[in-house]
C-alpha cells in the first residue's frame, strides 16, 4: 500500500477532456508517491467548495486514480451531483485539493493466470491503471448504459464493451461476457469495479466457479482515511469493512453480497 | 501558547472530537508522516462501551447544506478489546507524536447505559496510566442509551457523582446540545463531580430516501394513498455536525462558560482559526475540530498554528 502524503495538497489542473459521457481530469502531481492500481485520491476544487455562500459540496469527493503517466494523475468524472459537475467545471490552471493516494489497491493475478477486467459506467477508472502495469495481457470487459457512455471504453485498450441499449458492443450486461470468459478460461483472475449491481453479478458468478475476484467498491465515504466510519459494507460472517482503509479493493470472499446502497454523496 | 488543562499541560488548545480522528487507521495511511506533524494536542478516543459494537447499517452518511449527518453507531471493539488492541497503538502513536520527551496526552472517551457500566468503564481506565483523562459520553443521540442520561439534569449529576470517585484522573462530560437547557446540564455536571465539560455534541438530525420507483421500506398510511418516505441513513436519525452547526455551537459554549467554574472545551462547525478563536473568546479553554478533518487530516495543526500566529502577532 502506497502511503499518503499526511494533508491535502493544493495541485493545478493541466486539462479536461471528454470522453463521451465523461470527463477525463488531468492534475499534475510529479512529487506525488506512485499509486498503486486500485488506490484512490479525495478531490474537492480550491474554489467554490464548502466556503463562501456554498453549501454543498462541503466534503470531499473519491475517486479512483484512473491513469499516471508523466507526473501526472488522472481522474474519470461523471456530473452526477453537486461534487463531481464542481469538478468537471476545472479548467486547466486552476486548482485543487488531493488527498492521497489512499486505500489499499488491487494485488497481482497469480503467475500463469490471465486476468479478466471488468468495469461498469464510471467505474472502469481503476481498471485503466491496473491495465498499464500489468505485465501479461488482459481480458477487458466494459458496460455501459449507451454509445454517449461506452465512448469511455477508450481509456482502456482492446475492451469488448456491452450496452444496456444495445447501442454500441454487445446488447445486455457486461456479466453475460464474464459468463462466456470465465466458460473459455476457467483458470482466470477476475478484477472488478463497477456500480453495486455489476459487482453482485460478478461477486455471484465467481463464487460459482470458484474464481478468486478483486473488486473495487464504492461507498459514501466523509474523509477517505478511516476517520468518519461512513463507507462500510457488511462483512460475511459478521461486523463491516471500512471502504476506505479496508478496500476499497476487497476480496470477493470477504463479502456475502455486494449491498446496493452503497452509493456515494455525488 | 502552551494550555493548563485539568492539570494537563498542553502544547496548544486544539484537540479532536470523539470519533472523528482514527488515529491508528490514519498512521497506516500516511506513516510517520503523522507523528511529525501531529495536529492535536491531546487525543481524544473513539467512544468506548464494555461490550463491542458493530454501528449501524448502512448508509450511515448523508451530506447536508454547509454540515454531514452521521450515524455511525458507535463502533468500537469494547473495553477489553480497545485496552488490549487499540490502546497500545495508541501510547506508540502518542509517544511519537509528542514533543520534547513528552507524549500527547490520551484522553478515553466512554459511554454506559448506566451508572453502574459507566463505572466499570472508569475503574478500568483508571488502572492505566497511559490515560491521561477520561471523557464521559452521555450525549450520542445515535444511540438510545447515551441520550437520556445527558439530557436530564438530576440524572446527570447523579451519574457523575456515581462515577467521580472511581477514578482521579480528570474526568469530562462531554453535554449533549439535545436538550433544553445545556447550561443547568453543565451546572449539573459541575455538581456531580466533573473536573471539566464538551460541547456540543452533534445535533439530531435526519435524512430522508431519494424518491425513486422502489417501495418504501415504511409502513403504509391508512388509506394506502401515501406511504410514509423512509430515512435515508441506516440508523433512522443522526447528528448533524460541520459549518451548518458553529453558531449553535458558539452560543451553547458561551452559556456554559458563563454558568460553569470548571474548563469547557469548546467544538461545533470550526473551520479556521478564526472560528476557533471565537469559542475561545466565549470561555472555552480548549477547542475541538471534528468535521474539518474529513476534509483535511491536518486541519487541526493549520488550526492551532493559525491561532499561535494570531497569539503572536
Amino acid at each position: 500500500m502506497t502511503q499518503a502524503p499526511f494533508g491535502r495538497r493544493l495541485l493545478t489542473v493541466t486539462g479536461m477532456e471528454e470522453l463521451g459521457a465523461y470527463r477525463v481530469l488531468r492534475v499534475a502531481d510529479p512529487d506525488g508517491p506512485e499509486p498503486e492500481p486500485g488506490q484512490f485520491a479525495m478531490l474537492a476544487a480550491a474554489e467554490g467548495w464548502g466556503g463562501g455562500e456554498q453549501q454543498r459540496p462541503l466534503l470531499p469527493r473519491a475517486f479512483s486514480i484512473a491513469r499516471r503517466s508523466d507526473g501526472e494523475s488522472h481522474f474519470l468524472l461523471e456530473d452526477v451531483g453537486p461534487g463531481t459537475r464542481r469538478l468537471c467545471e476545472l479548467r486547466a490552471g486552476e486548482r485543487l485539493w488531493v488527498l492521497g493516494p489512499l486505500g489499499r489497491g488491487f494485488y497481482a493475478p497469480p503467475q500463469g493466470r490471465r486476468a479478466i477486467l471488468i468495469g461498469g459506467g464510471v467505474g472502469i477508472a481503476p481498471l485503466a491503471i491496473l491495465q498499464d502495469v500489468l505485465q501479461a495481457p488482459a481480458t477487458v470487459l466494459l458496460g455501459f448504459r449507451d454509445r454517449a457512455r461506452a465512448q469511455g471504453a477508450a481509456l482502456l485498450d482492446g475492451a469488448r464493451v456491452a450496452t444496456d441499449d444495445g447501442s454500441s458492443g454487445h446488447h445486455g450486461l457486461v456479466t453475460d461476457l464474464l459468463a462466456a470468459g470465465l466458460q473459455r478460461d476457467p483458470e482466470a483472475v477476475v478484477y472488478a469495479c463497477g456500480p453495486a449491481g455489476m459487482l453482485e453479478g460478478v461477486r455471484a458468478l465467481c463464487a460459482a466457479s470458484d474464481t478468486p475476484a478483486q473488486l473495487a467498491l464504492e461507498a459514501g465515504m466523509a474523509c477517505g482515511f478511516g476517520a468518519c466510519f461512513g463507507c462500510v459494507v457488511p462483512r460475511r460472517g459478521g461486523g463491516y469493512l471500512r471502504v476506505c482503509v479496508d478496500g476499497p479493493v476487497i476480496d470477493a470472499a470477504e463479502l456475502e453480497r455486494v449491498e446496493e446502497h452503497a452509493g456515494a454523496p455525488a | 501558547m502552551s494550555v493548563d488543562f485539568c492539570g494537563l499541560e498542553l502544547a496548544h488548545p486544539v484537540i479532536n472530537g470523539s470519533g472523528t480522528f482514527d488515529a491508528i487507521a490514519a498512521r497506516t495511511v500516511f506513516g510517520d508522516a503523522l507523528l511529525s506533524d501531529f495536529p492535536f494536542a491531546a487525543y481524544v478516543s473513539k467512544t468506548i462501551t464494555l461490550e463491542p459494537r458493530q454501528g449501524n447499517p448502512p448508509p450511515r452518511l448523508w451530506e447536508a447544506s454547509a454540515g454531514l449527518i452521521n450515524s455511525i453507531g458507535l463502533p468500537n471493539k469494547g473495553l477489553e478489546g480497545y485496552l488490549r488492541e487499540d490502546l497500545p497503538q495508541l501510547v506508540e502513536i502518542a509517544a511519537g507524536a509528542g514533543e520534547h520527551g513528552q507524549p500527547v496526552p490520551l484522553i478515553t472517551n466512554v459511554m454506559g447505559s448506566s451508572a453502574e457500566e459507566l463505572s466499570q468503564l472508569v475503574e478500568a481506565c483508571e488502572q492505566h496510566g497511559e490515560i491521561a483523562a477520561i471523557e464521559l459520553n452521555v450525549s450520542c443521540p445515535n444511540v438510545k442509551t447515551g441520550l437520556d442520561i445527558g439530557a436530564d439534569p438530576r440524572q446527570l449529576e447523579a451519574v457523575v457523582r456515581a462515577v467521580r470517585d472511581r477514578t482521579r484522573k480528570p474526568l469530562i462530560v462531554k453535554l449533549t446540545p439535545n436538550t433544553a437547557d445545556v447550561a443547568l446540564c453543565a451546572q449539573a455536571a459541575q455538581e456531580g463531580g466533573a473536573d471539566a465539560v464538551s460541547l456540543i455534541n452533534t445535533l439530531r438530525a435526519t435524512a430522508l430516501a431519494p424518491r425513486g420507483p422502489s417501495a418504501p421500506r415504511g409502513p403504509s398510511a391508512p388509506h394506502g394513498a401515501s406511504a410514509r418516505r423512509p430515512p435515508w441513513l441506516g440508523g433512522g436519525t443522526g447528528g448533524l455536525s460541520g459549518p451548518a452547526v458553529r453558531v449553535v455551537a458558539l452560543a451553547q459554549v458561551a452559556a456554559v462558560a458563563a454558568r460553569v467554574r470548571i474548563p469547557v472545551v469548546g467544538m461545533g462547525g470550526v473551520r479556521s482559526a478564526c472560528d476557533a478563536r471565537e469559542l475561545l473568546d466565549v470561555g472555552a479553554t480548549l477547542v475541538a475540530v471534528g468535521t474539518e478533518s474529513f476534509r483535511d487530516p491536518a486541519a487541526g495543526a493549520r488550526i492551532a498554528s493559525g491561532l499561535q500566529a494570531a497569539a503572536g502577532a
